[in-house]
């Protein structure tokens, strides 16, 4: 065997042996699993500047549309559109959303009116997305009137839970 | 005033098996020993060599078994603990064979001993039977919880197992073979796994006691005394092992896993601190006056001395390979690690690594077990009930103070001690309780990563509605 060959071998080994290191480290990065977060804007700020300033905002990722068993007009997800969490959207998919300030909650509501478990919202046997209020201290409201019944969410009505406001869309 | 906006958009992932990626692993994993295989064959005699096809077929069989088992079994543990493992082994099998190829060597035992017994076709064994217990394990064992029910009978079984090698002969100075017959183990390998089924049991209950109550001293948690009294008897038991059979690595092991779990299950730092200064002032007091140990530390401290080397070359001879290796190593066999002679294949193995692949490949060895350890400590952080917890955390911590031992010993760190690197050096006891260990591992985090099952749904929505007044 030449010295060529034999060299050529050694490194090729070696590398191939840190390849394996890679890969394995590669396979843990992407092993990391929980919940999908995706960054779409940034800062702005909250003195009412004109909205043309905003940084344009990325269409929300297109989840899969397993329209075919939903209902036209039925919404895809909830968007917290007033509070410290102003922008965050959750995807609708079937699964009941748990708001208040325990940090199991699907959406963890760091208000002084919260209460720790406040209100959930779910998918009833049609489909219809409900909002019911969980014995909360300072009451969830529907547009102005305080719920005491699970309620049917219209599309776009504002769900206000102290200083966090948050609706369904399309 | 300027406020976060966060426009983020939160989706539930649901866990995946990740078995096909555990597969694609594995086939690199046996690919790579091939390559390692065809390597030393071209090097020591210039043509591929002529196992190299039953070589390759042997171990990817062994590691279809053992996916096939885990895809049946455990769907969705951890997918990286197989293929590491499989490739130590696999790697640890060309490095054998690699020695068993040694003139010097061959020369060596028939010398010594009239005859030369190739190592490398009784590790495949040892293998293929760790790989059966692997199987056993993951089939018998349906949940790692039944283990908890056997904590005091772990406990007896572990103390026997540490004991009897007490009324074996020593082999080498050391205590810790016992020969039934032609058979030989090492019973210290697979107590180490009994006993962390031991301590994760023990703690479990009695981690409140163990934490809470205690005096502020000095910034430190000090625990009551009768608290003590479990760290008191692993300590002592420890160093009886250390007195009565002469060996520095189970003692160690034996101790070190106790701490280790002990500050897991407690959080409290204190424990570590008395757990050094205890192994510390055992260390010292034993090695004034034990001679075989006296001797260990001498040759530690004056590897390159003359009276070292009339007595014992191999640490002068394995510190001088890692040296030839550099930075790039010689290249598969063509090191002269045969030189170390007696067991230059099993606890020595490291320097035969250290001076083919070099300083390159000796850290790529260590990530691997660093990652193992990593995944073992992942599933711990994982697992849902403290008991799999606290065994995670045992198990791995106890592979991690193997592999630390070794290595410091090989690499001159530590004073050497009679233990075999997991999976790599050949010895049947290693190989086959590493493989059950493995599995245990693996069983852990496939409870750990199985998806909980869905909530019942919750009769409360329409309830409400009927009920409103």
């Amino acid at each position: 065997m030449s010295e060529l060959t034999l060299t050529v071998m050694r490194l090729g080994f070696l590398a191939v042996l840190w390849l394996f290191v890679i890969v394995a480290v590669q396979v843990i990065r992407s092993d990391l699993f929980g919940t999908r977060v995706t960054q779409r804007g940034s800062r702005r700020s909250a003195d009412q500047r004109p909205q043309q300033t905003r940084q344009p905002a990325a269409p929300p990722p297109q989840r899969q549309q397993s329209g075919s068993r939903q209902r036209r007009g039925a919404p895809t997800k909830l968007v917290v559109s007033e509070g410290t969490l102003t922008g965050t959207t959750v995807a609708l998919q079937g699964q009941t959303i748990t708001l208040g300030r325990a940090h199991d909650s699907t959406i963890v509501l760091d208000d002084d009116y919260a209460s720790s478990r406040h209100a959930r919202i779910y998918p009833d046997r049609d489909g219809q997305w409900i909002v019911e209020d969980l014995g909360s201290t300072n009451g969830t409201y529907l547009d102005r009137t305080r719920l005491t019944a699970p309620t049917p969410i219209p599309l776009g009505a504002p769900i206000r839970i102290g200083k966090t406001v948050i609706e369904l869309r399309k | 005033m300027s406020v976060v906006t966060n426009t983020t958009t939160i989706g539930a992932i649901e866990a995946p098996s990740r078995r096909n990626t555990e597969l694609m692993m594995l086939a690199f994993a046996v690919a790579v020993p091939v390559f390692a295989y065809i390597n030393v064959g071209l090097a020591l005699d210039g043509k591929l060599p002529t196992g190299v096809l039953g070589y390759g077929l042997g171990l990817g069989l062994l590691a279809a078994v053992a996916h096939l088992v885990v895809r049946k079994f455990a769907k969705y543990a951890d997918p990286l603990l197989l293929p590491l493992a499989v490739l130590l082994n696999g790697l640890g099998l060309v490095l054998i064979w690699r020695l068993d190829q040694s003139q010097r060597l061959i020369q060596r035992a028939e010398y010594r001993w009239g005859s030369f017994s190739p190592d490398a076709p009784k590790q495949m064994l040892y293998s293929a039977i760790g790989i059966a217990l692997f199987v056993a394990v993951l089939l018998v064992l349906k949940d790692h919880r039944i283990l908890q029910r056997y904590t005091y009978i772990s406990m007896a079984a572990s103390l026997i197992l540490l004991v009897l090698p007490m009324f074996f002969p020593a082999r080498n100075g050391a205590k810790i073979w016992i020969s039934l017959g032609p058979i030989n183990l090492q019973p210290g390998e697979f107590a180490k796994i009994i006993i962390a089924i031991f301590f994760s049991g023990y703690l479990m209950v009695k981690r409140d006691a163990l934490a809470l109550a205690s005096r502020r001293v000095m910034g430190l948690y000090l625990p009551r005394g009768r608290d003590l009294g479990p760290i008191l008897v692993v300590w002592a038991m420890s160093i009886l092992i250390l007195v009565f059979e002469t060996d520095l690595g189970t003692s160690l092991l034996f101790f070190g896993l106790f701490v280790i779990m002990l500050y897991v299950a407690t959080e409290r730092t204190s424990w570590i601190i008395f757990g050094l200064l205890m192994s510390a002032a055992g260390a010292v007091g034993v090695a004034t006056f034990e001679p075989h140990v006296q001797q260990r530390v001498q040759f530690w401290l004056n590897p390159f001395a003359e009276e070292t080397w009339r007595q014992s070359d191999q640490i002068g001879q394995a510190l001088m390979s890692f040296g030839a290796g550099g930075t790039l190593g010689t290249g598969l066999g063509q090191g002269n690690s045969d030189l170390i002679g007696f067991a230059a294949n099993s606890d020595f193995i490291l320097s035969t690594v250290g001076e083919e692949f070099g300083l390159a490949g000796m850290m790529a060895f260590l990530m691997i077990y660093g990652l193992i350890v990593e995944r073992g400590v992942r599933t711990a952080l994982a697992a849902r009930d403290p008991f799999g917890k606290l065994l995670a955390v045992g198990l791995s911590g106890a592979f991690a103070i193997q592999v630390f031992v070794v290595a410091g010993g090989v690499m001159g760190l530590i004073p050497l001690t009679g233990m075999t690197m997991p999976f790599v050096a050949a010895g049947g006891s290693s190989v086959i309780a590493n493989w059950a260990l493995i599995a245990i591992l693996i069983r852990i985090s496939d409870t750990a990563r199985r998806p909980a099952p869905a909530p019942a749904p919750s009769p409360d929505a329409e309830m409400t509605q009927v009920v409103r007044p």
